[in-house]
């Protein structure tokens, strides 16, 4: 196999990830996580609640650190990065997070600018050739200057997409993005999130539980169990028999021929 | 296209309204002065009596300028909180300050009475009472600064801030039990919060914490900006999460310390004042709300002294009374009449 360096965005060695509180001995939540991640993927992150995906994303975006392993991103040492030189590699789209929702639209996604501004955060006309591009991918134009507390559930989660984009991060991490939507916007976030991967060259790496949706969806899967964590395409992985494992077999089986998971 | 509506109808506005509501408070009084020779005194011009000259210089104008000082600044502090802890109901005062101070002071005043002796009663002159009760912000501030370094969680600081709050109130609780009558008067006069007899040295120490404490501020405007989104977008975005709280915590500390220090604790300002701005700035950026915040607040607060003074007459009333029976009504009627508090 023949490797083009510069194409592993993020490759993550022999990576332990959990809570680690000074004296007390450290809370393993998943370990000996291998991962390399190359450019332009949509990827989702699965497993049953609890496994580690929101540590995983967080331990990746640098909110906490790992206990164990390296993080590489482009092949640097994800600790050799300044805290401004990481906002502008990767970005966050979180759910349950305390933003302020009188915000207009139009203020939230400029925010997404802020690593590039100056002392004063004023923006410049690349900055808002960018911001203007981030609400027309996301379908926001029309509403940029809503405040956010008028918004549905599904044009919030839009919002926040776009403030991602706003700050023009070759990755973008999500953490559940499809919660509290119906079918129709879950599947419509995730559309989105594919065409910005494939048009825009973006790394997206997000956690959920639809399962079904992202293995029609996603270019690649990263499965969390208890016992291991694996990562490679949806096709693969059904080949391998490796939904299976997902949660208890005498429970939950997946179905080969339809993709999808039946309970007995 | 990108538009941004330019606020400068806004702020000019707000400029009249403060360059109005200052000449109201000049011209009311007990003394009736006026409306040309007030004028004349401001210009250094011909004043008919030498008397109305002194009064306006020597009175009124330092009076009103410590009410727009400490309308401002504390309605700044207020802002300064409520974004850096996400949360409405926090004001200057969560963290402590104003009981920090309460306790300085009342250790002086009733302190005295409780231990006796001519050092207590040495003590107990005005300058020292700004003294005691700045150093008594003060170390409620080093505490709270100490447990920022420890903490992460701001919620966490600000339940540490009214711990504090609640403790320094029990001692200042267990002094008045124990000090007597004319002490106690002394010290809730304190409390009642005063704008008047303020010396020009002491409007100078005042002017240099307001300064200090907005220039952190519009430092700070930027980070404030991204804390909107929450500690984990902002540090997300690049921001140095810790150093910026230090900072806009240390701007608070100053303003509500200072401030408390000199005019007593004057409630209600720093928590209503950019909850009202908020209703008619219709926009979260910092540095449009922290000016426009500034201004609101300093009309206030003329407006609250130019009632408190309760014109034609020789009575004044307690400042601290004024501030909540004017604002609360009109922030329960703004957010009744908009049904929304928007935050």
């Amino acid at each position: 196999m023949q490797h083009h360096i510069s194409e592993h965005i993020i490759s993550a060695k022999n990576l332990s990830i959990g809570y680690s509180n000074g004296k007390k001995p450290a809370i393993i939540v998943a370990k000996d996580i291998d991962l390399s991640i190359t450019k332009g993927q949509l990827i989702a992150i699965v497993g049953s609640n609890g496994i580690g995906k929101s540590t995983l994303l967080r331990t990746l975006a640098g909110i906490q650190s790992p206990l164990n392993g390296t993080i590489d991103f482009l092949d640097k040492p994800s600790k050799s990065y300044s805290p401004l030189e990481l906002a502008s590699l990767l970005s966050i789209v979180l759910t349950e997070a305390a933003v302020s929702k009188n915000l207009t639209v139009l203020e939230l996604v400029s925010l997404g600018r802020q690593p590039y501004t100056n002392w004063m955060g004023s923006l410049s006309n690349n900055d808002n050739a960018i911001i203007l591009e981030a609400l027309e991918a996301t379908q926001l134009s029309e509403i940029q200057h809503k405040k956010c507390f008028e918004l549905s559930d599904g044009q919030l989660q839009r919002v926040y997409i776009a403030r991602a984009l706003a700050q023009d991060t070759p990755i973008i991490l999500l953490d559940e993005p499809t919660t509290h939507l119906d079918l129709f916007h879950k599947a419509s976030i995730l559309k989105l999130l594919k065409t910005i991967a494939h048009k825009k060259q973006k790394t997206i790496l997000f956690s959920t539980h639809e399962i079904d949706l992202a293995i029609q969806l996603t270019d690649t899967m990263i499965i969390m169990t208890p016992e291991t964590t694996v990562h490679n395409t949806p096709c693969r992985l059904i080949e391998q028999n490796v939904f299976n494992t997902l949660f208890p077999e005498d429970f939950i089986v997946f179905d080969k021929m339809t993709g999808r998971f039946t309970i007995k | 296209m990108i538009q941004r509506k330019p606020n400068t109808i806004l702020f000019l506005l707000l400029g009249l309204c403060l360059v109005s509501s200052f000449l109201i408070n000049l011209s009311l009084g007990s003394v009736t002065v006026p409306f040309k020779e007030i004028f004349a005194s401001l210009t250094g011009g011909e004043v008919i009596k030498d008397s109305w000259r002194y009064i306006i210089l020597e009175y009124r104008l330092p009076k009103a300028l410590t009410a727009i000082i400490a309308g401002g600044g504390l309605a700044i502090s207020g802002l300064l909180m409520q974004t850096l802890f996400r949360n409405p109901l926090a004001g200057p005062f969560v963290l402590g300050l104003s009981s920090g101070a309460s306790l300085g002071v009342a250790l002086l005043i009733l302190g005295a009475g409780v231990f006796g002796g001519t050092l207590g009663s040495l003590l107990a002159s005005s300058w020292s009472l700004v003294l005691a009760s700045a150093l008594g912000s003060f170390l409620v501030l080093l505490a709270v600064l100490a447990v920022t370094f420890k903490i992460k969680d701001t919620m966490a600081i600000l339940i540490i801030g009214l711990m504090f709050g609640s403790v320094t109130a029990a001692v200042v609780s267990v002094l008045s039990y124990f000090s007597n009558a004319e002490k106690l008067q002394q010290f809730i006069f304190w409390s009642f919060g005063s704008l008047g007899n303020q010396s020009w040295s002491g409007i100078l120490i005042l002017a240099t914490c307001f300064i200090l404490g907005v220039g952190l501020s519009i430092l700070s405007a930027k980070a404030l900006n991204a804390l909107l989104l929450g500690e984990q977008y902002a540090k997300s975005m690049g921001l140095k999460l810790k150093q910026k709280m230090v900072l806009i915590i240390l701007a608070t500390s100053i303003l509500a310390g200072g401030i408390t220090a000199f005019a007593g604790p004057i409630a209600f300002v720093g928590l209503a004042v950019p909850h009202l701005t908020r209703q008619f700035v219709k926009t979260s950026n910092h540095f449009i709300l922290i000016p426009a915040v500034l201004m609101v607040g300093a009309i206030l607060m003329l407006l609250c002294d130019s009632i408190a003074q309760v014109p034609f007459t020789d009575y004044t009333l307690p400042i601290n009374a004024i501030t909540s029976l004017v604002g609360a009504p009109v922030v329960i009627w703004l957010l009744v009449r908009k049904r929304k508090l928007f935050f």
